[in-house]
């Protein structure tokens, strides 16, 4: 087993929310609400969850572009929020983002070599003035772009082009770890593969450790050794790719699982579809006890109240961390024949669905 | 569920002119859109053929810039003229071609005979209106109802996709719902006066998978409830295996594939269909390399000559870079735009 590369503690961050003439704080937007995992060298963890369950800004929090509420992060023996100045800096090195929107994340009055080689201005010791050119060259020709194209600007370079380009840069100052947030969810299908596939190739070559943050849970499975399921601020299950995918224990993960469509018309009747009601309640005011109550089928009056812990549960062959009171196993995207069971089951779910939701849809719960 | 959602049965009958044929309803011919800006002709729609029947689902596939939203834009006679320029093609809806129809005609098919569901609810809903008076809208222009009645109206269909608490919320605006929620008022303004024609265009990109699987089977439904025709745009293979009947795949303004959903996914006869179908991450490729389709799709001003496809194909050899295939009855019910169909489909 490889040793930790990173450790998250009770990583908490609480947003403000000013109201009234004074601006006082009247609550607060939990946005990440005690997480807690380790990440391995040269693994890949992936972490998926709806809009709005925090998964983006734990990946700021652990660039330290936020700072946290409470909790701490250990990167490689050294706490990093206790890190100033200098020792700050050298850290950041080792930590590096690849963000979601090529369009936005790139500045259009630059050109390709100029972000690229922005690093290396920041942290002119790890390559030398005159070597720069040659290492953005290099970085061009390993993300599979043409270095001639150095001088040109992104707006001359499609979608998938432009992600290159924020792996290039991501991966300029050789970091340990590299947090990919949403890195492949504005692009086409056709495009999204190769990317994925240049990503795979760079961990092999570099021995990077990613973190993989994205909501395409066929595109995590793909690429992540250990996926973590967050929900409302909260991580719901956290194991291995094939534990959470093969026999989640926890009704949410269940859910999401089956709500993924699958691309096989065969499969179409045959598979159980849980179809959740409402939607995800606002984390400024997160239901009580288990903040997946207000949605789920299993609930009882101690979900309400307790909130559970993330700890070992059975899932049928070993066990794995799930936050549910209830926690068992239950096949979900490899089930072909369905029982008359599981049809009943579907329709009270469904149900369900047509009743009135708890929460105010009005209240800060839009997505996209 | 209430009573007023049986099939094409309305409260107020609109006497609809149109009579389909054998369930024909839409067919759509040769169709070719460009867009003449500064930078020269972007050829978007290129001459793309197909055709709808009653409670049928036809879904449209294709990556951006495939021309699957500016086909559905030029069926609706909501594009932008200029700089949209239509050089061809006939659009008849019952027999009747849309594209020579006059525009007052025109506006009397949009929303009683053909609507559209957008994928962005946000921005398509209007932010100072409450949602209950867009969607009374409908009955107020095209069934000459009152406000009150136009109102109640507007909240049985509130009630049919199921947002809770309807009468209440009638009098909220497009910001206080969810994007799901809205979603569901774009779909109950679409469906409020019985169209025999749904266009979804990418109805549910913008939303959490949770929520997808909410509004994909709303939209399941109401469609099997009402016998409507319906067309789904979308870049989702997973979203298509689930729905659709037939699919017509586009690549750069063209239709290069069409069969029925079983036969495309279990053996499709178009190279760049079997690419997308590869690309998606599955089971047992874990730790492999996705089989990706390398470069780029192509810039509709300087689209290849023959092939449109031709530069990324692993099947292409000279003649894909000179003829252009079209597309052509490859088995039963399957066409391809392919000059190597058959050894796509068999190899």
């Amino acid at each position: 087993m490889a040793e930790p590369i990173l450790t998250a503690t009770d990583l908490v961050k609480h947003y403000p929310i000013k109201g009234g003439v004074l601006r006082r704080t009247v609550g607060h937007v939990k946005a990440v609400d005690g997480v807690s995992f380790e990440l391995l060298k040269g693994e890949t963890l992936g972490i998926v969850g709806e809009s709005g369950c925090g998964k983006s800004t734990l990946g700021r929090l652990l660039m330290r572009l936020e700072e946290p509420t409470s909790g701490s992060v250990v990167f490689d023996g050294i706490d990093m929020y206790s890190q100033r100045g200098r020792a700050m800096r050298k850290l950041r090195r080792d930590i590096q983002i690849v963000f979601q929107d090529p369009y936005t994340s790139l500045n259009p009055r630059k050109t390709v070599g100029d972000i690229i080689g922005e690093p290396f201005d920041i942290h002119p010791d790890v390559v030398p003035k005159n070597g720069r050119r040659k290492a953005v060259q290099d970085l061009l020709d390993m993300v599979g772009l043409n270095p001639e194209h150095i001088n040109r600007y992104p707006h001359q370079f499609s979608g998938g082009q432009r992600q290159r380009i924020g792996i290039a840069r991501g991966i300029a100052l050789n970091p340990k770890v590299l947090i990919c947030d949403e890195p492949v969810s504005a692009l086409d299908v056709s495009v999204q593969a190769q990317v994925v596939n240049l990503m795979e190739k760079l961990q092999d070559e570099l021995g990077l450790s990613y973190i993989f943050i994205a909501h395409d849970l066929s595109v995590v499975r793909h690429i992540s050794d250990r996926v973590g399921v967050m929900y409302l601020g909260k991580m719901a299950e956290l194991g291995e790719e094939d534990e959470i995918y093969g026999r989640p224990t926890h009704p949410y993960t269940q859910a999401l699982l089956s709500a993924v469509p699958v691309p096989d018309p065969t499969l179409r009747d045959k598979k159980e579809q849980i179809v959740l009601k409402g939607d995800v309640p606002s984390p400024a005011n997160p239901p009580s006890g288990c903040r997946f109550h207000t949605r789920c089928w299993k609930a009882q009056d101690k979900c309400k109240t307790d909130v559970p812990l993330l700890e070992l549960r059975p899932d049928g062959v070993g066990e794995h961390p799930s936050a549910c009171h209830f926690a068992s196993p239950r096949e979900v995207i490899e089930t072909v024949d369905v029982s008359d069971q599981e049809v009943v089951f579907k329709a009270e779910v469904r149900d369900q669905a047509s009743f009135e939701q708890p929460q105010r849809v009005g209240e800060g719960t839009q997505e996209s | 569920m209430t009573t007023d959602t049986q099939t094409r049965k309305s409260e107020t009958p609109a006497t609809s002119q149109y009579k389909p044929v054998d369930g024909l309803l839409l067919e759509v011919e040769d169709l070719r859109v460009e867009f003449h800006t500064e930078d020269g002709v972007a050829k978007a729609i290129n001459g793309v053929n197909f055709d709808l029947h009653e409670g049928e689902t036809l879904a449209i596939l294709g990556e951006s810039g495939s021309g699957k939203s500016v086909t559905a834009q030029a069926i609706m006679g909501i594009l932008d003229m200029p700089p949209a320029v239509i050089p061809g093609g006939q659009i008849r809806y019952c027999g009747q071609d849309l594209l020579t129809m006059p525009e007052e005609q025109r506006r009397k098919t949009r929303g009683p005979e053909i609507s559209m569901v957008f994928q962005d609810a946000l921005s398509s809903l209007n932010p100072v209106f409450p949602v209950g008076w867009q969607i009374a809208e409908m009955f107020r222009k095209h069934r000459g109802m009152n406000k009150s009645d136009s109102l109640e109206r507007a909240v049985k269909l509130m009630q049919r996709v199921q947002i809770p608490a309807a009468k209440e919320r009638v009098k909220a605006y497009p910001h206080q719902f969810s994007g799901g929620m809205r979603q569901r008022i774009m779909i109950a303004m679409a469906i409020a006066l019985d169209p025999a024609v749904l266009i979804a265009d990418e109805p549910t990109t913008a939303l959490d998978v949770t929520v997808q699987a909410q509004i994909m089977s709303l939209l399941q439904e109401l469609q099997e409830e009402r016998q409507m025709g319906l067309i789904l745009i979308t870049h989702d293979l997973g979203v298509v295996a689930d729905v659709a009947d037939k699919i017509a795949v586009m690549y750069a303004g063209r239709i290069v594939e069409r069969a029925d959903v079983f036969d495309l996914y279990r053996q499709p006869a178009h190279p760049y269909t079997k690419g997308l179908l590869e690309s998606i991450p599955r089971l047992d490729q874990k730790g492999q390399q996705l089989a990706a389709i390398g470069g780029l799709p192509p810039n509709l001003m300087r689209i290849p000559a023959g092939c449109a496809f031709n530069p990324r194909c692993r099947y292409a050899q000279d003649i894909c870079r000179e003829e252009r295939p079209e597309l052509l009855t490859v088995a039963p019910g399957r066409e391809s735009a392919c000059h190597f169909a058959e050894e796509v489909l068999h190899g």
